[in-house]
Order: structure tokens, then C-alpha cells, then sequence
């Protein structure tokens, strides 16, 4: 009996970075856009893929990856607008991982594909260390759950570039404020685009669409280019 | 952060590297974890040891110790570095959003203690 230290130096979440890579190289091979879309629990991701698909269908082929702990609803809405739509039931866990998202992108035909949009299972806190290999990672917030959400979840505004503010049409019956809002992220994300938007009314969907249409030409052009 | 994936995750690192080495026996596993991430020290605790004793002997009664890593940034604009909490990443000197974090996102095994 002896006694010792192995070094391992190793990531703890190690195989799904390595599935995560494996993925974002597949999808640059691809010229393929990956948002990975996250919120709480009705913040409204499913109203603002189908308002996005709306704008954007005419140009770009997409498929929705529907992160779902148990049903089907979204992916059915999501078909019916015209998209591919990929469901994947996480059976319980409450975020997806790198390897449920290899399994849905094997169904899909990527020589037809320009934008993935992922609708991760709706949780604030558990989706934010795992990387799905997304070009970036938009997070939801809506009126009605309050300006202090980036204080009691850093995590989530901070690991995105993107942040949408959704529900803007109910802004004045909830006693949000804008300007406290903005001043939290510009203390814990000062880099990040705020895309205030009603995915419902269709407001304010412009500056977001000219967004990820940048986005959807610049992995376009990475994959031509090489 | 869901602690059971974590759980795995580090026990899956672990094994390998333990049977490679030949060890009878992982006493102690140790990580870094970064405070910017959204791992919960005290839900791992909580996981790790049930998680062990599913994964049979070797790992067994396994100590977990966790070294908890502050924030801290470096200002490209003024070369300051700067610890820092969850919520203020700007540069406290120039105020600057142009930052790079050097630590706090950490999420590493970093050795394990075994008897061989
Ligand atoms: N007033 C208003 N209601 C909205 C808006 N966007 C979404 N909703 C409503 O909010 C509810 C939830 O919207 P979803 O798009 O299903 O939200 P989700 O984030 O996909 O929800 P889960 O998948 O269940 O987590 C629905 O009743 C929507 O009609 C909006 O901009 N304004
Ligand atoms: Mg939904
Ligand atoms: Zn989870
Ligand atoms: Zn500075």
C-alpha cells in the first residue's frame, strides 16, 4: 500500500466539450448558424423562433432542435410554420447536453440547412455551463419575470452575447424598469446586445433579424472561404 | 447547474485515469471550480458521495475537495487587473467593458489521490 497524487488536469465536463467541439466544427464545414436559445420556463423562446422563422423563411433554410423535458407541443407549432423540426425528449434532465444534440443533428439534412435554432429545456441556472457547439447563445428574458433577474441569475446573462427582452407590449403592467435592467447588465455583461422585442405582436423584431442574418452570412462565408 | 451531470462527469474523468495507474483505492478527488460558473459546491458534496458508492469500490468513499477560484480580469484598455465579484466585471479604473476574465469559469479535475 502506497500512497499517490495523479495528476489529471482535466475539464469536468470534458466529453461534452469534446462533443461540443466536434459539433461547432461540423456546422463551420457546413457554413451552418447555431443559436443556442435559452430562458426560464415561458419566457417565450417557442413564440420567438416561430416570429424569427416567420421573417426569415423566404431566405434561409431552418431547423429547430426542441428541447422538451417531456412533450412534443413545440415541435409540432414549429413544423407547421414550415421548418425542420427535430424533437428531443430529455426525459427528465433539465438542460440539454452535446450528445442529444449530435443525435438530433444526424436527422437533419445539413447540405439544406442555414440556421439551427436550439430551444433548450427552459431553466435558468443548469444550462448555462453546458456547450452545445452553438455559434452563440441568445438568452430570453420577459417583462413579467422581473429586472432583477440578472441579480438572482448571473450565470445566464453573463455566458451570452445576445439577450432578447421579450414581452415589451405588457411593459405597462408590470412595474419593470428598463433603466435598472440595463444598468445590471451593463455592470455583470457590458458587451452584450439587448434586443427588446414581443415575439407575439412582432415588435421590434428588426434589429434582431438584421442581427442574425449578419450571423447566418458570416458562417456562410467562414465555410465558402475555406 | 444540474450537480448529478457534474457528479458524472468527474467520476467518469476519474475512473480511467485511477485504472490506468493501477490504483486499488481513489481517496481524494480535487477540483477548481470557478465562481463565474454555476456549479454548487454544496450540492456536489451532497451527490458525490451516493454517486460513488454506485460506481463500486474504487471509488468508494472518496473525498471531494473543491478549491473555489474568485474572478478576476485583466482591462485591455489600461492593463489593470482586478478580482472581482459575479455581477461587476467592468474595469474599476477606467471603467472600461473591455476585459478579459483569466479565471473564475473553471471547471477542472485538477489530480486525484489514490493508494497503489
Ligand atoms: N403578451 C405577450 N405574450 C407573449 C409574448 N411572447 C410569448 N408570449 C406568451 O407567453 C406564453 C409562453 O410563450 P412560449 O413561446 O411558449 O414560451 P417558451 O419559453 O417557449 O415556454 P416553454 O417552452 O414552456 O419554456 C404563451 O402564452 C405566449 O403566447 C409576447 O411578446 N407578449
Ligand atoms: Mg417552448
Ligand atoms: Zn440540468
Ligand atoms: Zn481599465
Amino acid at each position: 500500500m502506497s500512497l499517490a497524487t495523479i495528476d489529471v488536469s482535466q475539464h469536468i465536463l470534458g466529453k461534452n466539450e469534446a462533443l461540443a467541439k466536434e459539433l461547432r466544427d461540423l456546422y463551420a464545414k457546413h457554413g451552418i448558424c447555431v443559436v443556442n436559445l435559452l430562458s426560464g420556463p415561458g419566457a417565450g423562446k417557442t413564440s420567438t423562433i416561430l416570429a424569427t422563422i416567420e421573417a426569415l423563411k423566404d431566405s434561409y433554410h431552418i431547423a429547430v432542435i426542441e428541447g422538451d423535458i417531456a412533450s412534443d407541443v413545440d415541435a409540432q407549432k414549429v413544423k407547421e410554420h414550415g421548418a425542420q423540426a427535430v424533437q428531443i425528449n430529455t426525459g427528465g434532465l433539465c438542460h440539454l447536453e452535446g450528445a442529444m444534440i449530435k443525435r438530433a443533428t444526424e436527422i437533419l439534412d445539413l447540405n439544406q440547412t442555414d440556421l439551427i435554432i436550439i430551444e433548450n429545456v427552459g431553466n435558468l441556472v443548469c444550462t448555462v455551463d453546458f456547450d452545445l457547439g452553438e455559434s452563440f447563445k441568445a438568452m430570453i428574458l420577459s417583462v413579467p419575470e422581473g429586472h432583477d433577474k440578472p441579480l438572482k441569475y448571473p450565470g445566464i446573462f453573463q455566458a451570452r452575447n445576445v439577450i432578447l427582452l421579450n414581452k415589451i407590449d405588457t411593459l405597462p403592467v408590470f412595474d419593470f424598469d428598463t433603466d435598472a435592467f440595463y444598468r445590471e447588465i451593463d455592470d455583470l455583461n457590458p458587451n452584450a446586445q439587448i434586443f427588446p422585442i414581443s415575439a407575439t405582436k412582432h415588435d421590434g423584431m428588426d434589429a434582431w433579424i438584421t442581427y442574425l442574418t449578419q450571423r447566418i452570412e458570416e458562417a456562410r462565408s467562414v465555410a465558402l472561404s475555406e | 447547474m444540474h450537480e448529478y451531470s457534474i457528479v458524472q462527469g468527474i467520476l467518469d474523468a476519474v475512473i480511467p485515469s485511477a485504472q490506468q495507474a493501477n490504483a486499488n483505492r481513489v481517496l481524494a478527488v480535487r477540483l477548481r471550480i470557478g465562481d463565474m460558473t454555476e456549479v454548487v459546491t454544496e450540492s456536489l458534496m451532497f451527490l458525490w458521495d451516493i454517486a460513488c458508492e454506485e460506481r463500486g469500490e474504487l471509488v468508494e468513499g472518496a473525498e471531494l475537495v473543491v478549491e473555489e477560484v474568485k474572478p478576476r480580469s485583466a482591462c485591455v484598455v489600461c492593463g489593470t487587473e482586478f478580482e472581482h465579484d459575479r455581477l461587476h466585471v467592468r474595469c474599476p479604473k477606467c471603467g472600461s467593458a473591455q476585459t478579459l476574465l483569466l479565471q473564475g469559469r473553471e471547471l477542472e479535475i485538477t489530480a486525484i489521490d489514490v493508494d497503489v
